[in-house]
């Protein structure tokens, strides 16, 4: 068995040896603790994403211009710059607006993926509002419902029907995307695996299991998106 | 009760409704035909502003709903409407179907909407129906359930737009049959529809539309057998065969 190892280059020497294994598997606890931070700042960003997405989402689609207007240029801005210069920029803009002000990187990191991932729900929530047809505010219009209260009793419950399995797939694409904040020394699972793997040069294996981490955060969701379509195909 | 002054609507460069100008008072039960492009439904629509007419004034329970700042949603709530593709909301029940507006927009309280509720489907029929979804329901059960969610606010005035337009023509008949029998009570309707059985039978009065103008107006009676205009009696010869 052993010979047969032994026999294998590239366990021998290079990225992926065995002694670089071993030092990444005796120091999983640097791992865990970052997965913990990815985890922390992933359901916090998603939290805030799903709020913000809801509410840019409602105004995108209403009828009225101005919040409509307002709306729209949030989501170009975030849509169409990179994430990691976004977080960057809250990184090291914020202490020049405001001295003296501290801001943890959690936090950061929370506001960076928060505010991109909110961009694109609230393209999912427009999109799921204006594919319910207009039979249905007027039928709630001309039972003497206020444009908001329509939106509020009749549009955006059906609409979050539709857009339910597009957004778990936001999720997923937020889980990965906080490993930006390894930028900013995060302190994220991919900021633990990096500059662990950084001091002794252990890339292979720690980006190999680091990478698995994030599957393991995302697959579960991407199971549910799917079960999610299927169920709506159905209905 | 309700009033037409002048009104005029554009949809951009064509001109759908040109000067109307009518009355319709208390109780009366008003069918309006005309060919299809004449600008029926958008003459019933402008009544509860789901159109806005581009000029003139409507008047509903003496409130003119072109006047800055009118309280269109609460004349809505005593202006029903029943619509030809039904609108029911199909992520409710069809006693939260019945019950929603009046506990929401009315405040009336859940117990009191229920029980009003029942009597209303009790009243079309599908009492036994209050649990299931709209989309387990018939198009013309459908239709039915719109009815009595429109009689729930307890209207003053009830609006049809071609409500049997989408049906099959097995389910017309139950559906006009509960439009004739509310007829039969005091509440004023307009009626938009290409039945002219049921014109002849529940009307009270009947206009014709043409080309966005009203070209005749007067008893079914009048309407059917002694019709003024060359129009009229074009399309009367077309439909009644």
């Amino acid at each position: 068995m052993s010979e047969i190892i032994a026999s294998i280059g590239f366990l021998q020497r290079g990225p992926f040896s065995i002694p670089r294994w071993e030092a990444v598997f005796s120091n999983m606890d640097v791992l865990w603790q970052g997965a913990l931070v990815t985890l922390l700042v992933a359901s916090l960003g998603l939290v805030m994403a799903l709020a913000l997405g809801t509410v840019i989402g409602v105004m995108s689609a209403s009828q009225w211009k101005l919040p409509r207007a307002l709306a729209r240029a949030y989501v170009e801005f975030y849509q169409n710059t990179p994430l990691l210069i976004q977080v960057f920029m809250l990184f090291n803009a914020i202490p020049l607006v405001f001295p003296g002000l501290f801001i943890p990187v959690i936090v950061i990191g929370i506001f960076g993926v928060g505010m991109y991932h909110g961009a694109y729900i609230a393209e999912v929530v427009r999109a799921g509002i204006q594919s319910i047809g207009r039979g249905q505010l007027e039928a709630a219009l001309s039972q003497g419902f206020t444009y908001v209260t329509a939106m509020r009793y009749i549009i955006i419950p059906q609409a979050m029907r539709i857009v339910l399995p597009p957004l778990t797939n936001q999720a997923v694409n937020l889980i990965k995307n906080t490993s930006v904040i390894a930028i900013i020394a995060g302190g994220d699972l991919m900021y633990a695996g990096d500059s662990f793997a950084g001091r002794y040069g252990h890339y292979g294996p720690t980006y190999v299991i680091v990478g698995l981490g994030y599957f393991l955060m995302c697959f579960p969701l991407a199971v549910l998106t799917r079960r999610l379509e299927e169920r709506t195909r159905a209905a | 009760m309700i009033k037409l002054v002048g009104v005029n609507k554009h949809f951009g460069l064509h001109h759908v409704l040109k000067d109307i100008n009518l009355e319709v008072p208390m109780g009366q039960k008003l069918v309006v035909i005309g060919p299809s492009g004449s600008g029926k439904s958008t003459l019933i629509r402008c009544i509860n502003m789901l159109e806005r007419p581009s000029s003139g004034h409507v008047i509903v329970d003496a409130v003119d709903l072109m006047a800055h700042r009118a309280p269109v949603a609460k004349v809505r709530q005593s202006v029903a409407m029943v619509f030809q593709s039904f609108n029911l909301y199909p992520h409710k029940t069809v006693l939260e179907n019945v019950t929603l507006a009046p506990i929401v927009v009315c405040g009336v309280s859940k117990e009191e909407a229920t029980t009003s509720a029942l009597k209303y489907l009790e009243r079309v029929g599908l009492r036994e129906k209050a649990d299931q979804y709209p989309a387990q329901l018939s198009g013309g059960q459908q239709q039915r359930v719109a009815i009595a969610r429109a009689l729930n606010m307890h209207p003053k005035v009830m609006l049809f737009d071609e409500p049997t337009s989408a049906l099959d023509p097995e389910m017309i008949q139950e559906v006009l049959d509960v439009i004739i029998d509310l007829a039969q009570s005091g509440i004023t309707m307009i009626v938009v529809t290409h039945e002219m059985g049921f014109a002849q039978e529940a009307a009270d009065r009947v206009i014709f539309l043409d080309e966005g103008s009203i070209i005749e107006d007067g008893t079914p009676q009048h309407f059917f057998t002694n019709p003024q205009h060359d129009r009229t009696k074009l399309f009367l010869s077309k439909i009644l065969r």
